[in-house]
């Protein structure tokens, strides 16, 4: 199947790759995925829809080998996770956690500047790099650069959790929850910038969230995730048809209410 | 010396500075030490809960069983201040360690994540997010250590690494309240001020960490400052303390065991030898058997012996002889095995003594050591540990008079035993013969009828290399030959133990008394 669809659009090279992929804690003897199969194009954002426990956050994890899989293999760029350096293979993968993770004793320029100074970049260079990226997150670097995160909301952390994932220029993004700590109102507008922000860029991402409205407005498709399995991957339009079962019981949270049944 | 300092404002300063030093050695060790074995800990937990068990193994031996310990061991081992940094350092390793698991452990899992994500390499992460963050644990940790390490560093006296614990050892053997204050109070202010700046270190890194504006580093240039004054304040007094003369004058090193006979006569040489226009560096007060191994490693020149003492504990003879046998087989026997020299007797014998209360003698009519055998099943005794064990001490009085005491004698700090004694808590305690507290507690010696103990003749023993460097030294020591008697030696001790009067002043004055002996012969 999936050669066919590789036949049919040559420009959809596939980027991210699960092959029957399962991972089983150690000592735990429920399988917290089991056997997942999907592949991520390039340039596509692909949102892993799910409730808590269904295994998303490991699936994203896998890909930047923060998880080893008990059997099968990630591919990223057609090489198994387990063939890259594990370093190298991270430098290349942007990662944006729920909190922001951002660090605490470091300023907003410094944490953006972590990746590119890891990476060697010139210090001018850096300089101009955290400038762009702030500016892009809508953050300016005069105002917000040297602030602690500490002084920040927790919506303009985790913009800076975004600068900081987009700082090393990564072909691939991870995304983990990343604007769960907002208010509605910054959440949709975020989302939008977001969206908008990440076809400019042409990045590949997966973007974890249990929030069905986040994954429509942002994905290129949406993978729904069930206990550890995939049951259902369709672009947004597509997966608002469901009617049955979990896609269902998700889309009806969202459904328009006439009053009182 | 023209420090304009009084002899004990000098030694307050210099023996604080050595605490200092003490302690700030062991702790800055231990942190090198204890953080990259927490870090160990924290990236392999099965060695880590080995390493966390080893330190609290070692944090619970008493310290002067450690000291014990430490001293026998080649390298690390000996007597003074190295010895006590790395007892010190031991203890210090614990709180460290536990600190910088604690701390690493404790870092926000999506920070930690974020940094293993960026693909930040193990040194890396360690660098520039682990250490920075737990950093303010360690130094809370660094807080417990060092607290401990001013409190165990007032024992490390006992191995003659000095410090403010020289007071306290001083005032528990002379019942002086006062001494054991100008040491007690000193080393808890110590603790206290050490405690203030690490807690203020400790707030201002925590805050830091979490992006706040800290005054860190002038915090700590402050305490650094601080520290580096007392050290050098110590260390100055410390020279001016010891060493006296012409830069240019030879140099002797005088030494005395820990107790204020031992430090009365090693003044009295050393005045002598100042007299003479020697440069003298005292080295007093050094605990158990340390003296005779400082004289072996040429670390001092010369200190005052008992013969009884070189006879059994030294050349390990069982004892029986007459005194002036004694004398002759010692000086022969150092000569060839360790090249000392033993001087000529200086006029006293401190032999061991069996004391009762005079009310206790009077009651139940004891004189001599033969009368407490007949008695003994009333008597409750208090002994010192080393009387308590040694061959030549309790065991072998009891076998040789057939004493056998009622309840097991009670092991006490000899300057306890002399409280107990006068509390009439015990009834029997063992003592020296010159014991200034003989008369003002107003006790009886009882005598030794069967000449059970060894004489213990009080001699110099020197070097012989520095006898042949410095011809003067011979001769300051036959001037003191034959001068001290036994009576004279009581008030001497009675002087400094019982009245209060500075070691330095009361030699003098006996100096000043002898001159004017010799002048009216």
């Amino acid at each position: 199947m999936q050669l066919t669809q590789n036949s049919t659009s040559n420009a959809a090279e596939t980027v991210i790759s699960f092959r029957r992929v399962s991972y089983c804690p150690p000592g735990a003897t429920t399988a917290v995925l089991d056997e997942l199969s999907l592949d991520v194009e390039a340039g596509e954002i692909l949102v892993l829809l799910g409730l808590s426990g269904s295994g998303k956050t490991t699936a994203l994890r896998l890909v930047n080998r923060l998880v080893e899989p008990t059997q099968g293999e990630v591919r990223v760029e057609g090489l198994s996770t387990m063939a890259w350096d594990a370093i190298q293979l991270r430098r290349r993968i942007g990662y944006v956690i729920q909190e922001g993770g951002l660090f605490p004793h470091f300023t907003v320029a410094r944490n953006v500047a972590v990746v590119p100074t890891l990476q060697g970049q010139q210090p001018d260079v850096v300089q101009r790099r955290i400038a762009s990226l702030l500016q892009l997150v809508g953050l300016p670097a005069e105002q917000f650069g040297h602030r602690f995160p500490h002084e920040l909301s927790g919506g303009q952390r985790q913009r800076v959790g975004v600068a900081r994932a987009l700082a090393g220029d990564p072909p691939i993004l991870l995304l983990d929850e990343p604007f769960s700590a907002l208010d509605p109102l910054s959440r949709t507008s975020l989302q939008r910038e977001f969206r908008d922000m990440m076809a400019r860029l042409g990045k590949t991402a997966i973007f974890v969230t249990h929030d069905i409205r986040e994954a429509l407005v942002v994905g290129t498709r949406v993978a729904l995730l069930e206990s550890g399995r995939l049951s259902l991957v369709a672009p947004p339009n597509e997966f608002a048809q469901a009617r049955d079962g979990l896609a269902g019981a998700f889309l009806e949270t969202i459904a328009p209410s006439w009053g009182p049944a | 010396m023209g420090t304009g300092l009084t002899p004990p404002t000098l030694e307050l300063v210099a023996l604080t500075g050595q605490h200092v030093q003490l302690v700030l050695l062991a702790t800055a060790g231990a942190t090198a030490l204890a953080i990259p074995l927490g870090v160990v800990a924290v990236r392999r937990p099965t060695l880590g809960r080995f390493i966390l068990a080893a330190a609290g193994v070692l944090q619970t031996i008493p310290s002067l069983a450690l000291f014990g310990f430490l001293i026998p061991l080649p390298w690390i081992g000996g007597i003074g201040a190295r010895t006590a940094i790395i007892a010190l350092l031991l203890y210090a390793l614990l709180p460290i360690v536990r600190a910088t698991v604690t701390g690493i452990t404790g870092i926000d899992p999506a920070v930690r994540d974020a940094a293993l994500a960026m693909g930040m390499t193990p040194r890396q992460r360690l660098l520039q997010v682990e250490l920075p963050l737990a950093l303010p644990v360690i130094v809370a940790g660094l807080r417990v250590a060092t607290a401990t390490a001013v409190g165990v560093a007032t024992v490390a006296a006992a191995i003659g690494a000095g410090g403010l614990g020289s007071y306290i050892f001083r005032g528990l053997r002379m019942h002086d309240t006062g001494l054991l204050l100008r040491g007690g109070v000193p080393a808890a202010a110590l603790a206290v001020a050490l405690d203030i700046a690490l807690a203020l270190l400790s707030r201002n890194l925590d805050a830091r960490a979490h992006g706040g504006r800290a005054r860190v580093r002038g915090l700590a240039a402050v305490t650094v400052a601080a520290i580096a004054a007392v050290l050098a304040a110590g260390a100055w007094a410390g020279r001016a303390q010891i060493v006296s003369g012409a830069a240019s004058a030879p140099l002797l090193r005088v030494g005395s065991k820990d107790f204020t006979e031992q430090r009365i006569l090693g003044e009295l040489l050393a005045q002598t030898l100042e007299s003479a226009g020697i440069r003298v560096e005292r080295h007093f007060e050094l605990g158990g058997a340390l003296c005779h191994q400082a004289l072996a490693a040429a670390e001092i020149d010369i200190y005052p012996e008992y013969t009884g003492t070189s006879f059994t504990t030294i050349l390990k003879h069982p004892a029986g002889p007459a005194p002036r046998v004694v004398h002759e087989q010692v000086r022969r026997e150092y000569r060839q095995r360790f090249g000392f020299e033993i001087s000529d007797p200086l006029g006293f014998r401190n032999d061991f003594a069996i004391l009762v209360r005079r009310e206790t003698a009077r009651r139940l009519g004891l004189r001599t050591l033969s009368d407490v055998a007949r008695h003994a099943g009333t008597l409750r005794a208090a002994f010192g540990p080393d009387f308590l064990t040694r061959a030549d001490g309790f065991p072998g009085l009891a076998t040789r008079y057939g004493i056998q005491l009622g309840q097991a004698p009670r092991e006490m700090d000899l300057s306890l035993a002399f409280h107990a004694l006068a509390a009439s808590e015990v009834d029997l305690i063992a003592s020296n013969s010159t014991e200034g507290l003989i008369e003002r507690l107003d006790l009886v010696q009882l005598e030794d009828d069967q000449m059970w103990f060894p004489p213990y003749e009080a001699v110099f023993v020197a070097r012989a290399d520095a006898l042949a460097r410095i011809p003067a030294l011979g001769v300051a020591i036959s001037s003191l030959s034959g001068r001290i008697s036994t009576e004279a030696m009581r008030r001497l001790n009675l002087q400094v133990d019982g009245e209060r009067q500075p070691v330095e002043l009361v030699v003098s004055r006996f100096r000043q008394g002898l001159a004017t002996a010799k002048q009216t012969p």
